[in-house]
């Protein structure tokens, strides 16, 4: 079987990837401080790192998304069907029995179906939520106009199941990135950018 | 640099140096409240100087054989001064109100309303009515019209030797009844050395309401005359040393601020904001606190700082007599009476967290054409919730106890309790509850059945004095944790006390399983490896 090394995460979708993994710890332990599920940096403090973390957020999230767009990289967000079925089977049999991986890695199609549907599911529901329900949170306090929004406990509520979401989320994909061709390949292809893929002319086309 | 060292730096910098230069930012610059001092506007009343000296007035040398005879002497020349008193509460005693859902007007104050700690004033007034600022409102035949009976010097003594005998309803003592406590005051000394109220002129009544020093408030007693700043940074000797009218601002002697046990208007109150604004921590985040949280409840964390106050009073108890029919005393261990024969059983505390309410700036009362529709029975009841945009979380002392009640008209009653001689029927000389209630009831001109009990009951102070420095403000988590302050205070979600159980397990469960989903699948791969690798 013919490999190639080619850069699969471009620098700035490393700098996004790895600010918005420590942003969203971040965001979770002083989130959960100020859920008073544990004491850490001490109330006001994690009230004030949160704000300023979902602010960082927040940016960080325009700015990756103008970078989709213009790169195009928009597309491996795109649900699909295909091989769907493959990859479930992959991970609840195949792996076990030294099966390969039924997703291939190009540069415009680098994530498995199930991923796709899980980033796509982040990006366009778990963080819009987090984000409109922590800045409604932090900035529309009281008020009737223009809408009434009687005490915080709908808008708190929401916040609290996205961040267990994402709780999950962040333990399920340490795990996954173990998965890779040996336990450290992913996690070194988000650090490099680069990752020996194989050569499949035939199988690549016809996964796209 | 070969390509290798360059992508090496790359990586670095977009993998590690970027993202950490984001996190130190946010913990660098916003990790910390910051530290600007508020802006306060103040003008201190008391730092007025006198533009005259009142010792060169050739009235105020002739001989006064009377306490009327002075204020006949100062409205000479500050007339008019004599109608702005009459028009206000400290004279009247009471004041039109309107009462969120009461009809119409009520005409209500210390002069009519009945309150657990003696019971009320009226009927008693040789003694109550000491700290009326008159002279000699003994009954009801007292002219609330007549200028003379209004007492400038109570209010206006700057040589502190201007007393009020006891028991003589305001009058001072005279060449017959004086005595080495209370001798007939140099008049021509006092009235020659007047001048704006100082903290001991209204101390004198304000500290002591209720029988004894800060009975009643909590918050207002004799130790701020000269306290530390720890006690009250307003009043504190070591600092500001504020007299009440500094924040009291007066006009035409006008007082604003009054308290909710006998008001009910939102109207005419003193403010920490007319000094401090009402954005006064240069922070976002501790200013839209100031939406739903009055200023006190955060900067009075505790009050009676210095000496105790009573939140429990037993009328039940009272009188019991010793072996020779005597009334007597006990005291606790702070010296603190604990039960008096006259009164009954009392608990003290200092250093008291105050309970917490919504507060609107209105209150209702316990009013003695009222009956008694529930037990604890509310003396007051200050209006507010979380859904009125107007209320504000407030410190409050409730004043709780057992007092007497007519079981047949289902009403509370009133008290005859002060006489200066036995067989007058007053409780404390007589202790027959039965011809007190009856008596008590006749003044007030409210009937009474001849049957009695006691029954529960709660007064609601809220706390406005003894400000703390700001080092001894309320932290975050004294509210914003599971079993903080308000865990009484249940009608909104605050964070950190509040949750949804159902969310809170379900996302812990769900944590739970997802960290039993990826262990065990991370075993059976190891596993599945090794067999794999065996064949």
């Amino acid at each position: 079987m013919k490999t190639k090394k080619i850069e699969l995460y471009s620098k700035f979708e490393r700098f996004w990837h790895w600010t918005q993994g420590v942003l969203v710890i971040l965001l979770g332990i002083t989130g959960f401080e100020i859920h008073g599920s544990f004491r850490l940096f001490g109330y006001e403090t994690s009230v004030r790192l949160h704000s300023a973390a979902a602010w960082a957020f927040l940016i960080l999230i325009a700015l990756a998304i103008f970078w989709m767009f213009i790169s195009k990289q928009y597309k491996n967000f795109i649900p699909t069907s295909k091989n769907i079925k493959a990859q479930i089977n992959y991970y609840i049999s195949g792996i076990f029995k030294g099966a390969a991986h039924p997703t291939k890695k190009t540069k415009l199609d680098k994530l498995n179906p199930l991923q796709r549907l899980v980033y796509l599911g982040l990006i366009i529901l778990v963080f819009p939520v987090q984000l409109i329900s922590g800045f409604l949170y932090m900035y529309y306090h009281y008020p009737n106009k223009p809408v009434e929004l009687t005490g915080l406990e709908t808008v708190a509520i929401i916040h609290v199941i996205g961040a267990f979401l994402l709780v999950v989320f962040l333990i399920v994909h340490l795990y996954l990135i173990t998965t890779g061709t040996t336990p450290l390949t992913n996690l070194k292809a988000m650090i490099t950018g680069f990752e020996v893929v194989e050569e499949d002319e035939e199988l690549i086309k016809n996964q796209v | 640099m070969n390509s290798r060292g360059k992508s090496f730096l790359v990586s670095l910098l977009v993998v590690f140096i970027l993202p950490a230069l984001v996190i130190y930012v946010i913990f660098s610059f916003y990790g910390k409240r910051p530290d600007q001092r508020a802006e306060v506007h103040v003008e201190f009343s008391a730092d007025h100087v006198a533009s005259t000296d009142h010792s060169e007035f050739e009235i105020l040398q002739k001989e006064f054989n009377a306490p009327q005879e002075v204020t006949e002497a100062c409205i000479s020349c500050h007339t008019g001064r004599d109608d702005e008193i009459m028009a206000s509460a400290h004279w009247k005693w009471e004041r039109e109100v309107e009462i969120p859902g009461r009809e119409g007007k009520v005409s209500i104050g210390k002069k009519n309303l009945i309150n657990n700690f003696c019971t009320g004033a009226a009927g008693n007034n040789g003694s109550c009515m000491r700290c009326h600022i008159g002279f000699g409102w003994k009954d009801k035949s007292f002219d609330f019209t007549d200028s003379r009976n209004v007492d400038c010097l109570v209010c206006h003594d700057q040589t502190e030797t201007y007393l009020k005998k006891k028991g003589e309803a305001g009058m001072p003592a005279t060449p017959e009844n004086a005595s080495l406590q209370f001798p007939v005051p140099n008049y021509n000394y006092v009235a020659q050395n007047v001048g704006l109220p100082k903290k001991h002129n209204c101390g004198i009544c304000h500290f002591y309401g209720g029988g004894g020093n800060n009975v009643k408030h909590g918050d207002l007693e004799e130790a701020l005359l000269s306290c530390s700043y720890e006690v009250d940074v307003h009043m504190s000797s070591d600092s500001l040393d504020m007299n009440c009218i500094d924040c009291h601002k007066t006009e035409k002697h006008n007082i604003t601020g009054k308290l909710y046990s006998v008001s009910s208007e939102n109207k005419n109150r003193a403010t920490c904001a007319s000094c401090h604004t009402d954005r006064p921590h240069m922070d976002r985040i501790l200013d839209e606190h100031c939406f739903k949280v009055a200023c006190q409840t955060c900067h009075i964390p505790k009050y009676a700082k210095v000496n105790s106050t009573k939140m429990w009073w037993d009328w039940s108890k009272a009188g019991q007599l010793d072996e020779h029919d005597q009334s007597y005393a006990e005291t606790d261990a702070d010296g603190n009476h604990n039960y008096l024969s006259i009164k009954g059983s009392f608990v003290w505390d200092d250093n008291v967290i105050p309970e917490y309410y919504w507060f609107n700036g209105t209150a209702d009362h316990y009013l003695n054409s009222d009956t008694i529709s529930e037990v604890p029975v509310k003396i007051n009841t200050l209006f507010g919730s979380y859904e009125d945009p107007t209320s504000k979380i407030w410190p409050v002392k409730v004043h709780r106890g057992k007092q007497i009640y007519d079981t047949e008209n289902n009403t509370l009653i009133n008290l005859k309790l002060f006489a200066k001689n036995e067989g007058e029927g007053a409780f404390w000389k007589d202790f027959d509850y039965d011809t007190a209630a009856y008596l008590g009831m006749k003044y007030n001109e409210r009937p009474y059945s001849g049957s009695y009990d006691f029954i529960a009951s709660e007064a609601y102070w809220p706390i406005n004095h003894m400000v703390s420095p700001k080092e001894a403000t309320l932290t975050c988590t004294e509210c914003h944790s599971r079993d903080g302050r308000l865990s009484g205070l249940d009608d909104f979600y605050l964070p950190g006390r509040d949750y949804a159980s159902i969310v809170e397990y379900g996302g812990i469960g769900f944590i739970l399983l997802s960290l039993l989903g990826v262990i065990s699948h991370g075993i059976m791969r190891i596993a599945s490896r090794r067999k794999i690798r065996s064949y």
